[in-house]
């Protein structure tokens, strides 16, 4: 039987699914954007479409209720559902940090700047990368790739830990600008949650190739 | 341990093949579920474990099939005692035409278990309880079986089964013809008698085999594909054949 009901509908969930994890890449891009470039219209942007990405959220899980109500999939359809099922918040967690991003750029972008947003952009380009690289390797169904991912997520680490210890340093010296370091620091903290949250799409994908859970195992 | 064991187990209507080289065993107290397109065997090899193809004068078994170590193909075996050993339940049910209670009474009175009325009556009683219909017949013991429900009559045919004291029950679809609330009544009922008996079951609703079952064997034109944990096949089967009928690619 070549053509299953199911097929249709597994398809269009995958649809779905890729469409939120592009519009959540674009948030972070945007609320990025909107800090380095110090475009407050575009941080207010990025909230607004906050609500879209909800709605994305929503019609995901009702549909992937749905599938399991009515098409009871087994095997790797049903391995696929409840990846989808668990990338969905995933991703919905991912765009409200970028929201938080946005935040604290309009707060940000009404002060002086503090200092070139350098080795923010870089973490936030790299967890940018490891979410669309993340989300081709759940298309592709590839394990390997995914395993790759999740150890670039050290980088991410890494990264943080220079901009913490930098901007600490900023504060100590000059306590007038503690503010804008703390906001910068959540800022950097939310980068460095979202190369978490990658990581967890990238054990799921492994899940759904392989029907290994990885999650809390030191192997992987 | 091992309840049942099959090896190299071939079977032949006439000339044509049913079955090829099946060999697995089955656990004592667990329920396997058999599953498969129609025509693969499974049915021929259910009814194998109890010598019921015996009544087929064409049918031709090679191969060997051991209950608690003894080959039960050997010319000795008494097969009426087998049969009341591995107990069968079938598709339709087929109460005797007589009261509620002579149905379960049948089999114990013609194989002489009873000691005198009184153990009759417990037995038929018991046998009633564990198949979870005693609450609804007690008032009406004397009265036709055949005016039960279709979900009644088959769990009397279980109580008909159980009453000789059987070690195995075969199944084969017990639940197919009856509504939704009658299938989970029998499908409870198999989950609560594994704690006493081995369960061989054969269906082919694929969420009857993932609810009830330990274990599930594939059968494919007369082979047997894959037995698994059930939770194993129903989430990561190890041969695309099988992945490919559970997920509905044929039938």
């Amino acid at each position: 039987m070549d053509h299953r009901i199911i097929d249709q509908q597994l398809d269009l969930l995958r649809d779905k699914l890729l469409l939120l994890g592009g519009t959540t890449e674009a948030a972070l891009q945007r609320a990025m954007r909107s800090l380095t470039e110090r475009d407050s219209k575009l941080a207010k942007q990025v909230l607004d479409d906050d609500k879209i990405i909800d709605q994305m959220e929503l019609d995901i899980d009702r549909f992937s209720v749905e599938i399991l109500a009515l098409q009871q999939p087994a095997a790797h359809d049903l391995r696929f559902v409840i990846s989808v099922a668990k990338i969905t918040p995933i991703l919905e967690r991912i765009a409200d940090h970028a929201g938080s991003i946005a935040k604290a750029a309009l707060i940000l972008n009404d002060e002086p700047q503090l200092k070139k947003y350098v080795d923010l952009s870089m973490m936030a380009e790299n967890a940018a990368e490891m979410l669309r690289t993340a989300l081709d390797a759940f298309t592709a169904e590839d394990a390997t790739a995914s395993r790759r991912i999740i150890e670039q997520d050290k980088v991410i680490d890494k990264c943080y830990k220079r901009v913490f210890d930098e901007l600490i340093t900023i504060m100590i010296e000059n306590p007038s600008t503690t503010a804008s370091a703390a906001h910068l620091l959540f800022v950097a903290k939310h980068i460095e949650r979202i190369g978490d949250y990658v990581k967890d799409i990238c054990e799921l994908n492994v899940y759904l190739r392989e029907a290994a859970f990885i999650k809390h195992s030191k192997g992987k | 341990m091992s309840k049942i064991s099959v090896s190299d187990l071939n079977f032949f209507y006439g000339k044509a093949q049913a079955l090829h080289d099946i060999s697995i065993d089955i656990l004592e107290r667990e329920v396997i579920a058999f599953i498969g397109p129609s025509g693969c065997g499974k049915s021929t090899f259910l009814r194998t474990l109890n010598r019921m193809n015996d009544t087929i004068p064409i049918a031709r078994v090679e191969g060997l099939v051991t209950i608690d170590g003894k080959n039960i193909y050997e010319p000795n075996t008494d097969v009426v005692s087998l049969r009341r050993k591995v107990g069968m339940v079938f598709q339709k049910s087929n109460p005797f035409p007589k009261s509620i209670f002579e149905n379960v009474a049948y089999g114990i009175r013609i194989n002489g278990i009873h000691k005198n009325k009184a153990d009759l009556n417990e037995r038929v009683e018991r046998a009633l309880h564990d198949s979870a219909l005693l609450e609804e017949v007690k008032d009406r013991m004397n009265t036709s079986a055949f005016g039960l429900s279709g979900g009644q009559q088959q769990r009397l045919c279980i109580a008909r089964a159980l009453a000789v004291q059987p070690e195995v029950i075969l199944m084969d679809e017990p639940a197919s013809a009856l509504d939704p609330s009658a299938t989970q009544k029998i499908e409870e009922l198999v989950v609560e008698l594994k704690k006493q008996y081995t369960i061989v079951i054969v269906t082919h609703n694929m969420q009857q085999a993932a609810r009830v079952s330990d274990r599930t064997a594939f059968f494919m034109l007369g082979k047997l594909v894959e037995v698994n944990p059930t939770q194993k096949m129903f989430t990561n089967p190890d041969e695309k054949l099988t992945e490919d009928y559970i997920t509905g690619r044929f039938g």
